[in-house]
């Protein structure tokens, strides 16, 4: 095959370097924030760079917000109980699928999928009528329990995927020996699809991370179990807003997801392809 | 004789399928099944904290008479079309970046997700930021260069806060659709390449005869999941502009959010959700129905 010409492989690398800065422009721009003084910042007009940058926000924002520590707490367990839940029912479900011909499977298949069209926001007046008959608004589980639901569609789908590409002919055969339907969930199909049990618990987590902000401001009003999305308005004071603060405290409240991220960035990119393909 | 009647057993449909789903369908049936009817039910109602009432088509008569609803409406359209459009050209560009045979290849690939990865409320404050008059890098910029005289805030003035939010939902959008592209141009066969290659094929022919072709599938299912959530997209218009300034970012699903919890008109707001749901429906069966004649035409020459 031809090789890129010089011409051409500089204009591709300049080509990734504006893509680059648009990805990652905001990022930049709320790191360069945190590490300007307060005062500094409403400078007219715009500097690009002074000689007094500090990561001082990153120790004074705990002061300013008492409850940081909590609220990115609350994030990360919040997410965590999603996941683990999502998993419980998506696992069986999802081998269920890969495995079996039944009535309506098809069907029930492109309804999943239509669940995510409902994305919480359309559904949120009965949701809120249905957490507080069920005394549940102002919990954590006001925002664990819709949480669940909208992971659990596009998991199934994910997981679908990789349950299918484990050879039936090893079941069938575990089978004719003997084996019994658990034996074989145990010790053939549980082992080969630790993978892309791994994705789907990644996207599970980094969906259910996401998510929390409009279940948050809609279900819950009280401050010890609010998450960090939701946490950061606290940086706006009634004389002041603390914006390098809350810009700091944005970078380290994403940190939970960005170092699942960073470790296991090799299986997303992998398995939320591998099963995409292929239809 | 006895194995094969057991392998039948094996694959046939079973009690066992059911119950293995079971647990899903019931959770999904409580949590957004029976939302879904409660809304319907609710948008024949005057629903309110107060109570509620029977009102028959009266919300739905108020929606359709209001020409503010229908303005909403399209610029919902707007907005999600321009979107989608974007994402699809700019996720189509990165894809064939990073696809390409490059230095470096590895590490870009990792680096295009973070605005996905990221809270979606957090990218917004970031963006806020870049958009800001006073200390955003964008109006600096353009002060630095001239095309600006003075600060410029994108987000206090109607047209370029429409763009700005626009683009904040590209951004948000674009990885995935790279993501996808990437893979779905990885899985074309390398010998078609090669064999139109030496039939002297140059890069761009054999883009448009190869490469697009065969990923038309993951295009067009990209373009519809991207149209739903763009079209239901709700946290960056929230965050940076609340609807703002004076209505001209207010979606659909910003007006349905202000009506039902923000002045707590459960029944007024639950025929605006119903409208949003009818009309993903109808865009996604239309969708269905164009993709259906095309793979026709496809299939007869």
């Amino acid at each position: 095959m031809d090789k890129y010409s010089l011409p051409l492989k500089i204009f591709m690398y300049f080509c990734i370097v504006i893509f680059f800065i648009f990805i990652l422009l905001p990022f930049i721009e709320m790191f360069y924030a945190s590490l300007r003084p307060l005062k500094h910042l409403f400078r007219s007009p715009y500097q690009f760079y002074s000689d007094d940058l500090s990561f001082w926000a990153y120790r004074e924002m705990w002061n300013t917000v008492p409850l940081l520590g909590r609220y990115i707490f609350n994030s990360f367990f919040m997410a965590v109980t999603v996941t683990f839940f999502t998993l419980l029912f998506v696992v069986p479900a999802a081998y269920s699928y890969a495995r079996f011909n039944f009535p309506f499977k098809q069907g029930s298949l492109w309804v999943l999928l239509a669940v995510n069209m409902f994305s919480g926001a359309v559904l949120l007046i009965p949701l809120f009528k249905l957490l507080r008959t069920f005394d549940l608004l102002n919990t954590y589980f006001a925002m664990i329990v819709p949480g669940i639901a909208f992971c659990i569609p596009t998991s199934i789908w994910l997981l679908k995927a990789y349950f299918e590409k484990i050879p039936v002919e090893l079941e069938e055969a575990a089978y004719v020996d003997g084996a019994s339907r658990i034996d074989i969930l145990t010790k053939i199909i549980a082992p080969l699809s630790t993978p892309g049990i791994v994705v789907t618990a990644i996207y599970a987590f980094i969906q259910a991370y996401a998510q929390q902000f409009l279940f948050a401001i809609t279900f819950n009003s009280i401050r010890e179990y609010m998450p960090i999305v939701s946490g950061l308005t606290e940086f706006i004071g009634y004389q002041s807003v603390k914006w390098n603060e809350m810009m700091a405290a944005s970078i380290v409240g994403v940190f939970p997801v960005l170092i699942v991220f960073v470790f296991l960035q090799k299986y997303i990119v992998e398995g939320l392809t591998a099963g995409a393909v292929k239809n | 004789m006895k194995n094969t009647s057991k392998l039948v057993s094996f694959n046939s449909p079973t009690f066992l399928a059911y119950v293995l789903i079971a647990p899903a369908v019931i959770y999904l049936l409580c949590i957004v099944g029976w939302p879904l009817f409660e809304t319907f039910r609710l948008s024949f109602t005057n629903a309110s904290i107060a109570g509620e009432d029977y009102v028959g088509f009266e919300n739905y008569e108020k929606l359709l008479a209001s020409s503010k609803f229908s303005k909403i409406a399209i610029r919902t359209f707007v907005w999600t079309f321009f979107s989608v459009l974007l994402k699809l050209i700019l996720g189509m560009i990165g894809a064939v970046l990073l696809n390409a045979s490059l230095r470096g290849r590895t590490i870009f690939r990792i680096l295009v997700l973070p605005p996905w990865v990221v809270p979606i409320a957090i990218g917004a404050l970031g963006w806020m930021w870049v958009y800001n008059g006073h200390f955003g890098i964008l109006s600096g910029i353009g002060i630095r260069l001239g095309i600006l005289d003075g600060p410029f805030s994108f987000l206090a003035y109607k047209q370029s806060a429409f763009i700005a939010t626009m683009v904040t939902d590209v951004w948000v959008g674009t990885p995935f659709v790279t993501l996808f592209f990437l893979a779905g141009m990885q899985a074309v066969p390398k010998d078609l390449y090669e064999a139109a290659y030496c039939d002297g094929a140059g890069r761009f022919r054999r883009f448009y005869h190869i490469t697009l072709p065969q990923i038309t599938p993951v295009i067009i299912s990209m373009s519809l999941i991207s149209a739903v959530s763009t079209f239901v997209s709700f946290d960056i218009i929230f965050i940076m502009t609340e609807g703002g300034p004076r209505g001209a970012t207010t979606t659909l699903i910003i007006d349905t959010y202000k009506m039902a919890l923000g002045n707590y008109k459960f029944g007024r707001g639950s025929a605006r959700a119903v409208m949003i749901v009818l009309m993903i429906t109808t865009f996604a069966i239309f969708y269905f129905y164009l993709l259906s004649r095309i793979n026709k035409k496809v299939s007869h020459g």
